[in-house]
Order: C-alpha cells, then structure tokens, then sequence
C-alpha cells in the first residue's frame, strides 16, 4: 500500500470518528395537528445495517421522509455527516414506498435509474452515456440487466422493486433510506437484495431499511430501531430486538411473538 | 392567405398545448387544465378594462396571474381537507362566474365578445394584425402564440429532467434538491400563458381539448416521454389540418371541428393503438387462449 492511501484511510477514518452518518435529535413532525413522530432521537453507526420496524401508522416512512427533507419538521434536528441534510444531499441514496410512484409511467426501466444520476448532473446537465452507463452497471448489479428496455408497468412488483434498488445504487450515496425494500418480493429477490445490501455494508456504506418481517431481523439487521410515534428502543439487534420491548412498540397487538414458536408448528401438530 | 394564417395559428395552439398537456395528463392534473384555462378569465377582463386592449402584455400577465391564482387556490383547500376535484370545481367555475359577471357589467366599456371568448374565432385571426411603422407583420395571434411557444419550448428542453421527475417521482425529485414547488408554478404558469394566447383562436373551452386530448392519445401509443410529447405535439397538428378541411367543407366552426378531429384520433388510438389499444390487446387474448 502507498502512503497516499494510507493517509487518505486515516483521513476517512478521521471523518468516522467525528461524524455519524445519520444523528437524528429530538424530531417531531405532524401532518395535521397530532405529532406522527414525537422526539425522536438516534444516531447510527457507519457500515451498519439498521432495521426500522413498527406497526402500520407508526411513522417509520414520515421519519425518513422528516430526515429528507421532503416533510417539515416541528422541532428538532437531522445531521447527515455532521451537516443539515440540505448540504450533504449526493451522500444519501433513497428508496421510496414502491406504491408512491405511478408505473404506468411512460418509461422504461434503463431510464428510471438513470434518474439516480439526476443529483450529480447539476441544473442543466443532462444524462448521457456516462449515466446510460452507470445505470446499466446498477441494473446488473440487482439482476435486472435484461430488462433495462422494459417498460416499467410491465415489470413484476419485485422487479419493479429491484429497479428502485438499482435507481438508489446509481445516486452512489453513503447512506441509504430504504423503505420497504422486501415488500412483496418473493424468497429469491429478498435474497438478492440483502446480499446486494451486505456489499454495500461492505463497502463501509450505511443502510437504514423499514422492515416488517420479524422473523428475519436478527438475522439482517446490525441494529435495530423500535419506533411507534417515538422511539421504543434503538441499539444493537441483540440488544433491543427483545420480547418486552417488541411487545410495547405494538402495543400489545403483537398476539404473540415468540420467536423459537416459528419454528415449532411440528410439534403442535404431533 | 387567410388559410394559410389559420393554420398557422392552428399548429401553434397545438404545439404549444400539445406539449404541456402532456406533462398535465401524467401528473394527472388533466382539469387542472380546464380550471387555469377558465380562471383566466377575470384576468383578461380586468386587464382589458385597465388598458382598453385585447392584445397588451398587461392582459397577457392578469391572466397568468389568475391562472396561478387558481392553482394556488386549488391546492390551498386540497390541503386543508376539500376533495381534489371538488376544489377544482369551486375555483374555477367561481372565478370563471366572476369573469361572466365583470363582462356583462362592464359591456359597453369592455368590447369583448362573450362568444368569442368560450368558443375562440380562429376564423377571424388574420383580420387582427400587427403593423409596425405601416409594414403588417401578420396576425398578432401568431405573433403571441410564437412567442409563448419559444417560451415553453426553451423552459421544457432547458429543465426536461427536473419536469421528468418532478412527474415520475416528486418525493426523489425533492429529496435530490430539486424545487419541486417552483417547477410545478413554472409548468402551471406557462399553462396559463398557453391558455391566454390560444383563447383568441380556439376559446377558453376549446383550448382544453388541445391541452388534454392529443396528450391523452399519445399517452397510448408510446411507452416513452420524450416520444409522448412529439406525438402529443403530432396529433394536435394533424387535427388542426383535419378539423380545418372538414370545416371548410361542411362550413362550421373551425376551432369546433379542430377539437372533434382530435377526438377522433383519440378513440382510432383507444382501439387501434398496437400497444395500448381496445382492439390489439383482445387479439393477444385470443392468440393465448387460441
Ligand atoms: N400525507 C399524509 N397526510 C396526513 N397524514 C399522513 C400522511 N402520511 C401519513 N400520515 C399519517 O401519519 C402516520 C404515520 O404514517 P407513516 O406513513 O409514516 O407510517 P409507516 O410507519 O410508514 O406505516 P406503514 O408500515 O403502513 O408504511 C399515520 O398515522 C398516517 O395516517
Ligand atoms: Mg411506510
């Protein structure tokens, strides 16, 4: 290794140790008059995995939507990298809800993620074979490299869902919002999509996923975030990802969740 | 000679409403068209009351200004809780109301034509022309309609991406930086602007066919945008010559049979379209059960 890499190494390391990825301070945010998110505070270690989960309702797509900018926020405050979000823009990717675009969009898939480039273009900028390339690259990076001339509403939700994946990989962010990423997709797309998700790790990116599957937390998340209007617990998944606190973010909705009682319907039915 | 202006002016309306019309039909703000276009109304009254001209800059900004005025008003009481289309009617037929209301008040002063204004005289565009120190420059509608085209279409090709996106997704187009809200006044106002340029000719009632119906066709014969607003553009022009032949021959309203030629190109692409067509899609069902 050269010394100019490694100084550039200790320099990253350096940005580390000062700024977290995301360090969110005493966010409330309210579309009407009743706040949908009261005090909410957490910061995230860099090259996590972070799992948001919550009931429906429980704000977890409001929260990072407050941390985009994209709602107003009441009170409190969103450090991206120790800055407002409004200045560190090209270092955060997102995923939106699949369900919060129209697929019957005339577009196909090629050029939706080439919108990921969009935020490095500039005001006047247009996408050209540099981004047709890049974009090509992200498609095939999620699987989807023989469908780049689909037209998106002919694309399966899965695929459709891969497609916003590779939109966010082509915005080449450090870190990620994604929100609901598995939704609806089958076993084999999950599986391509939180190994597409550990390279980002990897790579020393941060990734911040709402999830709802219980099931598979410990299993893909490095920490968790408990939420329900407010933060019902946040830390390392073995930590938080408990019993009592699960049964408190559901507010006792959760009939039951008795984790070793997945793998147990054998013994009911003997 | 009179043809030939005609159809100038024809092509114009439609290639300046063809390409905003489709952005309007994507964002699903179709009667948003028909609301600016009718709001626009007490605009062009007042100002014509203010300066006692029907082709001044002045009336050009009063109706944009109430056109904008509308949208502002549509989206204040979406957000305070009025069903969207609810909010779209109140406004703009209590805006248009009061445009009705200054012209019948102000009859004598205002000599504007109540017909002229709902149903347009393209007919007549060539009689109104612009003369510059004695030499006639041609119809002032052309000259405006020219005018407010070289506007949309530098706006469109200079910020495509941004429309593109504030269209596709507006929650990404945020989240990048993009002024979401200033795009969308910018597309509404250079609607507006449409709207009060092509009034002369085709109406504030017609001009809405032309926002809406070769966008809404061409809708159904690509899958791509860029595609989509030449076509848009395509069908609106093909039904300016159509609609002005048939007049001609059955000698009725010009701008009428123009809007009824774009009808009928939209129900021949609602059937015939071989992507998204009535009949094509019934064949490929046939051939899979076959
Ligand atoms: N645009 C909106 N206007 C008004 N209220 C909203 C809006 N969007 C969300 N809400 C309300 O805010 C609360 C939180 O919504 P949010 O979408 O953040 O929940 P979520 O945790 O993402 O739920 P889900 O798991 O269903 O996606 C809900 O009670 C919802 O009704
Ligand atoms: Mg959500």
């Amino acid at each position: 290794m050269s010394r100019t890499d490694s100084k550039s190494t200790t320099f990253v390391m350096e940005r580390e140790s000062i700024a977290p990825p995301l360090a969110v301070n005493g966010l409330t945010a309210a579309y009407q008059k009743k706040p949908v998110l009261r005090g909410v505070s957490f910061t995230v270690t860099e090259g996590e995995l972070v799992g948001v989960i919550g009931p429906n309702g429980a704000g977890k797509s409001t929260m990072m939507k407050a941390a985009l900018g994209l709602i107003p926020r009441l009170s409190g405050e969103v450090l991206v990298y120790g800055k407002p979000y409004k200045q560190q823009r090209k270092l955060v990717g997102y995923v939106p809800q699949r369900e919060s675009v129209d697929w019957d969009f005339p577009t196909n898939a090629l050029d939706v993620v080439m919108m990921g480039r969009y935020g490095h273009l500039g005001l006047f900028g247009r996408p050209g074979a540099k981004e047709r390339a890049i974009a090509l690259e992200c498609l095939a990076k999620v699987g989807m490299a023989d469908f780049a001339s689909r037209q998106i509403s002919q694309l399966s939700g899965g695929q459709q869902q891969r497609v916003f994946l590779a939109r966010a990989l082509a915005q080449d962010a450090s870190l990620y919002f994604m929100d609901e990423p598995f939704a609806g997709v089958d076993a084999a797309t999950e599986k391509a999509i939180i190994t597409l998700l550990q390279e980002l790790k990897q790579e020393g990116k941060t990734v911040i996923v709402v999830h709802h599957d219980l099931a598979t937390v410990e299993e893909y998340f490095d920490s968790v975030l408990l939420l329900n209007v407010e933060v019902m617990g946040y830390g390392k998944t073995k930590d938080v990802f408990t019993q009592d606190l699960l049964q408190r973010t559901y507010g006792g909705r959760l009939a039951f969740l008795d984790r070793s009682g997945l793998a147990q319907p054998d013994i009911t039915k003997g | 000679m009179s043809d030939f202006w005609i159809l100038l002016t024809g092509v114009l309306v439609a290639s300046c409403s063809g390409i905003l019309g489709a952005f309007l039909v994507l964002r699903k703000m179709a009667m948003i068209g028909d609301a600016i276009s009718h709001s626009v109304m007490p605009g062009i009254v007042i100002a014509f009351l203010l300066s006692g001209s029907r082709d001044s800059l002045l009336m050009m900004v009063a109706a944009m200004a109430c056109g904008l005025f509308a949208v502002f008003l549509i989206q204040l009481f979406q957000q305070k809780g009025v069903q969207a289309d609810a909010s779209i009617g109140v406004v703009f037929t209590a805006l248009f109301a009061i445009g009705v209301l200054l012209v019948s008040l102000f009859a004598r002063q205002v000599h504007l034509d109540q017909d002229a204004i709902l149903y347009g005289e393209i007919a007549y565009v060539h009689w109104n022309t612009w003369i510059v120190s004695g030499v006639d420059l041609g119809p002032k509608a052309v000259w405006l309609l020219g005018g407010t085209l070289i506007i949309i279409v530098t706006v469109i090709s200079l910020f495509y991406k941004q429309f593109k996106l504030i269209t596709f997704d507006p929650a990404l187009a945020a989240a990048l930086g993009i002024p979401v809200a200033l795009f969308h006044y910018l597309l509404m106002g250079m609607v507006s602007m449409a709207t009060v340029s092509s009034f002369e000719s085709v109406g504030a009632i017609l001009v809405v066919g032309m926002l809406i119906i070769p966008a809404a066709t061409a809708y159904l014969l690509t899958d791509r945008l860029g595609m989509m607003i030449l076509l848009s553009v395509g069908v609106g022009i093909a039904s300016t010559f159509v609609g002005y032949g048939a007049a001609v021959i059955i000698d009725a309203s010009i701008a009428g049979c123009i809007v009824c030629a774009a009808g009928i190109l939209f129900v021949l692409a609602f059937l015939f379209s071989p992507s998204h067509g009535f009949v094509a899609k019934k064949l490929r069902l046939r051939k899979l059960v076959a």
